[in-house]
């Protein structure tokens, strides 16, 4: 796969996954002598939904924090769009474009959806603080420019009727919609997701599969997500990276990935028929 | 009745285009959409219209062509309904929460060769059944969301063809104008799904004279007038809304609202402070049940102070409505009522500038109709189908009360058969039923006199017109007494812990019942108490819960036992059902009724333990959830004895 770095190409059903966006390169992640990650390299390409998938403990959400910049790797780089990532600030990474969910909800629980997703916008608020408490001039010219934005993304996760509630007392599947309204307020162009499904029922969990392919459709947002349904990852990812104990055991496609005989030992159960 | 009744404007197109000028800049419709509400003015609206008819005319629709519209209440659909009229077609409004097959039945009879859809979720049930649909040539979506990767080659989105349409009015325009001329009073305007209790749904076809007439004839009933607003938020399907948010809103001028979403209904209600308002008896019921909710969690000196003034509120609210006398010391007292109670209660409600409300297809509980009006809500009541277009009988202001339907509305006639049917003849009366020449002469006789298929009968002092039934479900019972399931159904619904009641007792010795109760309510109550539960079902048969329902099924005996003619009706055994009776599952029609006959075949288990004695049984029912999939739902059902009250031998009945 690696010689096609610079090539675009079309997925059976008819999507152009481009370039390389993001490539990690033997990356390696230790807290004190526990090897959370171990030498793994895979990339993620423009357009696509990349799978992080492996049991318990594998290193999963280890990984994202790495993409992330909130864990700095002893060893290894990351190259995002051909150049190589120094260390970061989280907020500098958000503003490279790179927005995310969490697994445990991570949203302000008093404050309203929409106050909620406003604050998905913050890298895109200039005007400086005392213009924004006087509501004066371009603070108010970009406050209603955010809104506008964030009241497309209200009316496209379909949440107008929550707008104004207060988001500790929605429950558990729409605070995870809320959530993703908040990572896609920062119009990001790579999306991660920490187990977007994660407690949700089934008819929530059709729900969000339904938008995270929808955001990648309209948006065109590259989207990387941790899952441990493996129907959902099947049906909505284009390629897969299998973690086991900090090790990458497969990368590909879910058919590939899924007939991957160290993959089937280690995530899915050993299987001899 | 003549031409000259509506002079010349005796069609939609005619009608908006004459509003387009007198109220040229007032607003005809708004939507709330990205978090603004946003509006067409009369003048915008006919231009749009125009533009979709030429687009429409250019998409290959012809004369006469029948046109199907499904989707949520949106401007930009009832503006098409209005091109189809004026492209020469006949808008056919579709249930949007019709399942496939329902829609590909109505597409079907009906030949429709377009589809204007409101979004996706639409566009997509359409296409599944398309194959049994020889006659659709085209769609035309509105929301291209989700859109963008489908096949184009018939479908179309709404705006792209608004853009060709105004391309189009140099070279069309004037041919269009010519022929919209061509038409009148007596073409069809609209063709109507009932959702029918039995059977299929038939297609009701109403004349340009039935809409009109009877939108003008209400219209100057209720003193209607431009400044008023409505919010569209019932199925464009039904005909009330064609009445009101097509008929009135053109012949008056008046603007009509649409929600943002089916969900935000409440809030968008209280930022449009409709001045005019319909609303089942459903919808009140849920609202007064929420305000007793809410109020059980107020603060101790508010619950006083509700329960203080709303009792003043019941004896002099509704005589200040009806114009009666009242004391300088009530009027006063009303008044700080008002400020501190009915007039943020009322805002809260979204009901601060309702002039005429109104409440029809279901009996109203008298409590939950008196709130209302003790509030200082005109609510009133109207009888009425779709094939009268609506009106058969409306209470005046001044003489409204919870028990009848009112009087014949405008050049309504009305008399009562043998049989205690009701019949009816007026300008509204339907044409036909479409492809259906034997319903349309059971129905209607040759003199135009329409069979109502329900049983009642005009009170002798007031003039005013009771319903006790459905005219098929009146029957008799083992010992020859009457049996009118409805009317006991409706008492027990009036308790707020029951949201639906089936009756059973035709031919047999005693009544018996299933209840579905009502999960807010109970719910709270639940939460209330500390009593957890898993599931509906589990709620459903909590013995404080089957012991409470027991205890309203007895006080409905009680008063049942106080109507000689209907005594025989007290319920002697009940059940909870572990499910609720739901339209997906064919047990509710469309409009939320019960359909009876399919009750009693999916539960004929249930009905047998009923009446034999036992004390408890298994139930397992097959449910199919919203996208169509199945399940099963099983459980074991206690039935309860209820207490009824002896009744003197009344031998009355008997010939």
């Amino acid at each position: 796969m690696n010689d096609m770095n610079h090539d675009s190409y079309v997925t059976p059903d008819g999507r152009t996954i481009g370039p390389v966006m993001m490539e990690v390169q033997n990356i390696t992640l230790r807290f004190g002598g526990v090897v959370a990650i171990k030498d793994i390299s895979f990339d993620i390409r423009e357009g696509e939904i990349r799978a992080i998938i492996g049991p318990n403990g594998a290193g999963k959400s280890s990984m994202l924090n790495v993409i992330n910049g909130f864990y700095h790797p002893q060893e290894g780089g990351i190259y995002f769009r051909g150049e190589k990532r120094g260390p970061m600030k989280p907020y500098q990474i958000a503003q490279q474009g790179i927005a995310r969910t969490f697994q445990n909800i991570a949203l302000f629980k008093g404050m309203s959806t929409l106050d909620n997703i406003m604050t998905g916008r913050f890298t895109h608020m200039k005007a400086p603080v005392w213009k924004q408490a006087l509501w004066h001039g371009e603070a108010e010219r970009e406050e209603i420019e955010n809104r506008e934005v964030v009241e497309k993304i209200i009316d496209f996760l379909e949440i107008q009727a929550i707008r104004k509630t207060p988001v500790g007392r929605l429950p558990y599947g729409l605070q995870k919609r809320v959530e993703l309204g908040r990572a896609l307020a920062a119009e990001p162009k790579l999306l991660l997701l920490d187990e977007p499904m994660a407690g949700m029922n089934v008819e929530e969990k059709e729900d969000m599969s339904r938008f995270i392919l929808d955001v990648n459709d309209e948006f065109g947002t590259t989207i990387a997500l941790i899952e441990h349904d493996m129907g959902v990852v099947m049906d909505i990812s284009d390629r897969v990276v299998v973690l086991d104990y900090g090790r990458k055991i497969g990368d590909g496609t879910p058919a590939e990935v899924i007939a991957n005989p160290e993959v089937i030992d280690a995530y899915l159960g050993v299987s001899h028929d | 009745m003549n031409k000259s009744v509506l002079g010349d404007l005796d069609t939609f197109p005619k009608l908006l285009a004459h509003n387009a000028q007198r109220f040229a800049d007032a607003p005809a419709y708004r939507v709330k959409e990205f978090g603004i509400w946003q509006s067409w003015t009369w003048a915008e609206a006919y231009a749009d219209m125009r533009a979709t008819a030429l687009g429409l005319l250019e998409l290959g629709l012809e004369k006469g062509d029948h046109v199907a519209i499904i989707g949520t209440n949106r401007p930009e659909l009832y503006i098409a309904m209005t091109a189809i009229s004026a492209a020469g077609g006949v808008p056919v409004p579709i249930y949007q929460d019709g399942v496939a097959e329902e829609i590909a039945y109505v597409l079907d009879h009906c030949s429709a060769k377009l589809v204007v859809c409101d979004d996706q979720e639409q566009v997509d049930k359409v296409l599944e059944v398309r194959e049994k649909l020889p006659d659709l040539r085209q769609i035309v979506y509105r929301d291209p969301r989700g859109l963008r990767k489908y096949d184009h080659e018939t479908l179309h989105g709404l705006e792209a063809l608004i853009t060709r349409g105004k391309a189009l009015e140099a070279s069309l325009g004037a041919a269009m104008d010519a022929d919209i001329a061509t038409r009148g009073i007596d073409d069809t305007c609209v063709m109507l799904y009932t959702s029918g209790t039995t059977g299929r749904p038939k297609g009701v076809v109403l004349s340009n004279r039935n809409i009109l007439v009877t939108a003008k004839n209400s219209c100057e009933f209720d003193g209607l007038r431009q400044t008023d607003s409505v919010i569209a938020y019932l199925p464009m399907a039904w005909v009330g809304d064609f009445i009101f948010s097509m008929g009135q809103s053109q012949w008056t001028g008046f603007c009509v609202c649409c929600p943002e979403s089916e969900h935000t209904m409440q809030t968008d209600l209280r930022e449009v402070g409709p001045s005019y308002f319909f609303a089942p008896p459903r919808f009140f019921e849920g609202l007064l049940t929420n305000v007793m909710i809410r109020m059980e969690d107020a603060s101790k000196i508010k619950q006083k102070l509700f329960h203080k003034y709303m009792a003043l509120a019941k004896t002099v609210g509704p005589k200040m409505l009806d114009g009666k006398p009242v004391s300088l010391g009530e009027k006063i007292q009303y008044a700080i009522g008002n400020a501190l109670v009915y007039g943020p209660l009322k805002n809260t409600l979204g009901m601060s500038k309702v002039r005429i409300g109104y409440t029809a297809g279901e009996a109203i509980g008298p409590e939950i109709f008196d709130f209302y009006r003790s509030l200082g809500i005109n609510l009133k009541q109207l009888y009425g189908q779709t094939e009268a277009s609506v009106y058969i009988t409306q209470q005046p202001d001044g003489q409204v009360r919870a028990d009848t339907v009112g009087v014949p509305s405008p050049d309504v006639e009305i008399r009562i058969g043998d049989s205690g049917e009701v019949f009816y003849r007026s300008p509204g009366t339907f044409v036909e039923y479409y492809k259906n020449p034997e319903s349309t002469a059971s129905t209607k006789d040759p003199e135009g006199w329409v069979a109502t298929g329900d049983a009642g009968f005009i009170e002798k002092e007031s003039g005013h017109l009771r319903i006790i039934d459905r005219a098929k479900d009146v029957g008799k019972m083992a010992d020859g007494s009457l049996f009118a399931p409805k009317y006991v159904e409706n008492k027990l619904k009036f308790f707020p812990n029951i949201l639906e009641a089936v009756v059973f007792g035709n031919d047999r010795d005693n009544c018996t019942a299933f209840l579905n109760i009502d999960l807010g309510s109970v719910g709270n109550w639940a939460e209330r108490n500390n009593i957890a539960y898993g599931s509906y079902q589990e709620l459903a048969q909590h013995p404080q819960v089957l012991a409470t329902l027991q205890a309203h099924v007895e006080e409905v005996n009680r008063s049942v036992a106080q109507d000689e003619m209907l005594s025989g009706c007290q319920i002697h055994r009940f059940l909870i059902l572990h499910k609720q009776l739901d339209a997906d599952d064919g047990e509710l029609t469309r409009t939320q009724k019960v359909r009876r006959r399919i009750v009693e075949e999916r539960y004929a288990d249930l009905i047998t333990a009923l009446y034999d004695g036992s004390d408890g049984v298994f139930a397992d029912t097959e449910v199919t959830y919203e996208d169509g999939r199945k399940g099963r739902v099983s459980g074991q059902l206690e039935i309860r004895d209820a207490a009824t009250v002896a009744v003197k031998a009344h031998s009355v009945a008997a010939e």
